[in-house]
């Protein structure tokens, strides 16, 4: 029987990833002699609003910062042997992304590069005219006088799966949903239908597995002694393996680090999940509550037993809002009687913000001692009864509504440098913008999205 | 019976989505499954996490993969967009998860 397997590589798991991980990925797809298509995930809700902001900027910015560096050393590769690179790297702007691609192409000499534009995500419009309802999980936040930045709807597969029909080479979208970008190559090569539940599940595991990168091949897995991969600097990027009648391996590039096995496959199958039955994508609900899982040889992995279930009508949007802003400072004590000085320290902090009559909200971080665990009041760094630590990090962090307040307030850390405890020492301090984000839902018919596939030497003029 | 970290014999990622945590659970042999599921339970994980004002914990339990998935509500002070913790996505929360002890059978 022919070898039916279609294979998806991930380039890329957040904005921010490793930039030299899609060379093998594309490699071994190449060696494979397969059909193949690659994605990039390079959307959060925090990327999508800061990408607004850039573009308010400078109208040609908004867009994935890392797309060239992505893109320079794969695609020439991808184009010859015909391996689409799909990407969501448009955030905020993507004709000011498909433009970047096509100077990029032009530069390669590429200029019969098909760039695909997918457009129609962005909804403020509707936001802005308060014609969404707000989701459940957001219905008590009290929005005040939140200043709207910009509203962008999940989108699924469907414009992706027209830019593929286009012949692109490479799609550049906004907010997709992070799963269509692999179930799109899917549901064209193999022809899903767009309401076939149970084939749609399979891309939506698919993506679901491969869309965070590394993280289902030993990236943010491994522990030292317990869970120990091979070459944690070199990070093989996953691919998978799906056939016509409904298999899913999991793998990943050849000759580089981490490893796929059941406990990889099983940490990244529930991430960032809540009812297994019930994980909602735009283009299928997927149910993973019966799967199985199964080592299928050294770093593959077979899944079984997915299921989907219909579509919702609604599309999420998720808007953002210019919200407060966050003050920062940290200082550094040491040696002996450490714990004391780090303690006493933080007392006096939290005073001068009263002393100074500064409007903010604050928080104190022992780190070292207690921190990340930790509550906004200092439950465990404040009970903490265990050893003296050698070194701990001071951190005081404020929510203020205005710049000046969280300044002054984090500079109240800088003046420990003179006026705290014995040996206080290594002052850095900062202040950034706040982002607030909210849940909407929006009927998917009140979302058209838009395709239109050109050449590089078309959009370069 | 000896008492152990769950470390010492499970596995666990976390992560968020707005102000909950999710957080799975597996046992790196079989045979702790049912121990696992008997003693971990959601109350107990709840209780991890009442410093900072959770106020729900719910356990998905799945045989088939040996895995549990834990879901806690209100944890994360705000979430990504608004805490002060240093750690927005709670991602760190895994390992406290793990600082939990069970009693194990000896031998």
């Amino acid at each position: 029987m022919a070898d039916s397997r279609f294979l998806v590589g991930n380039g890329a798991g957040f904005s921010g990833d490793r930039v030299d991980a899609p060379l093998p990925v594309l490699k071994t797809l190449i060696a494979s002699g397969l059909p193949s298509a690659m994605f990039f995930e390079t959307l959060g809700e925090r990327t999508v609003a800061l990408a607004h902001l850039e573009k308010r900027r400078d109208p040609n910015a908004g867009y994935e910062p890392m797309l060239e560096r992505l893109l320079e050393p794969i695609l020439a590769l991808a184009q010859q042997n015909g391996i689409p690179l799909l990407g969501n790297w448009g955030a905020a702007n993507p004709p000011a992304a498909a433009r970047a691609v096509a100077r990029l192409a032009m530069a390669q000499g590429l200029p019969d590069l098909r760039i695909a534009l997918v457009e129609g995500d962005d909804v403020t419009g509707l936001v802005a005219g308060g014609q969404l309802p707000v989701h459940e999980a957001d219905a008590g936040l009290d929005m005040g006088a939140w200043k709207l930045i910009a509203a962008n709807a999940y989108i699924g597969a469907e414009p992706l799966v027209e830019a593929l029909a286009q012949d692109a080479d490479v799609v550049v979208a906004g907010r997709t949903s992070d799963p269509a970008l692999a179930i799109a190559p899917l549901a064209h090569h193999f022809g899903w239908r767009l309401d076939d539940w149970d084939a749609l599940a399979l891309g939506a595991a698919t993506g679901h597995l491969l869309e965070c990168g590394s993280q289902v091949t030993g990236g943010v897995f491994w522990d030292p002694g317990f869970k120990d991969i091979p070459d944690p600097a070199n990070i093989g990027f996953p691919i998978a393996e799906v056939t016509r009648d409904g298999g899913l391996v999991i793998t990943k590039a050849a000759n580089t680090g981490g490893l796929v096995d059941l406990r990889t496959i099983k940490e990244q199958l529930l991430y960032e999940l809540h009812d297994p039955s019930h994980y909602i994508t735009p283009d299928v609900v997927l149910d993973i509550s019966q799967c199985r899982a199964e080592q299928a040889g050294q770093d593959r992995v077979a899944l079984h037993n997915l299921r989907g279930h219909a579509r919702p009508d609604t599309l999420k949007v998720t808007a953002s809002f210019e919200g407060s802003w966050l003050g920062e400072g940290e200082v550094s004590v040491a040696g002996p009687n450490a714990l004391a000085r780090a303690r006493a320290t933080a007392e006096v902090l939290l005073q001068r913000m009263k002393i100074r009559g500064l409007d903010v909200r604050a928080r104190v971080d022992l780190i070292g001692v207690a921190s990340v665990h930790d509550s906004d009041h200092g439950a465990l760094w404040r009970s903490y009864a265990g050893p003296e630590p050698e070194d701990i990090r001071i951190r005081l962090a404020v929510e203020a509504q205005s710049r000046d307040d969280a300044d002054q307030a984090s500079r109240e850390v800088l003046a420990l440098l003179c006026c705290g405890t014995a040996g206080t020492g290594g002052a850095r301090w900062r202040v950034t913008p706040r982002i607030l984000t909210r849940s909407h839902l929006v009927l998917r018919e009140r979302v058209p999205t838009r395709v239109s596939v050109r050449t590089a030497k078309e959009i370069a003029g | 019976m000896k008492t152990v970290s769950l470390h010492a014999i499970a596995h666990s990622r976390a992560g968020d989505k707005g102000n909950r945590l999710n957080m799975s659970l597996m046992p790196y042999d079989p045979a702790h499954y049912r121990l696992i599921a008997e003693q971990v339970t959601a109350d107990r994980v709840l209780a991890l996490f009442t410093h900072r004002g959770a106020t729900g914990c719910v356990r998905y339990d799945l045989p088939n993969l040996q895995a549990f998935n834990f879901v806690v509500d209100e944890v994360l002070e705000g979430g990504v967009n608004g805490s002060l913790n240093l750690d927005g996505h709670g991602k760190s929360n895994s390992f406290r998860l793990l600082s939990l002890t069970v009693e194990l059978p000896e031998g």
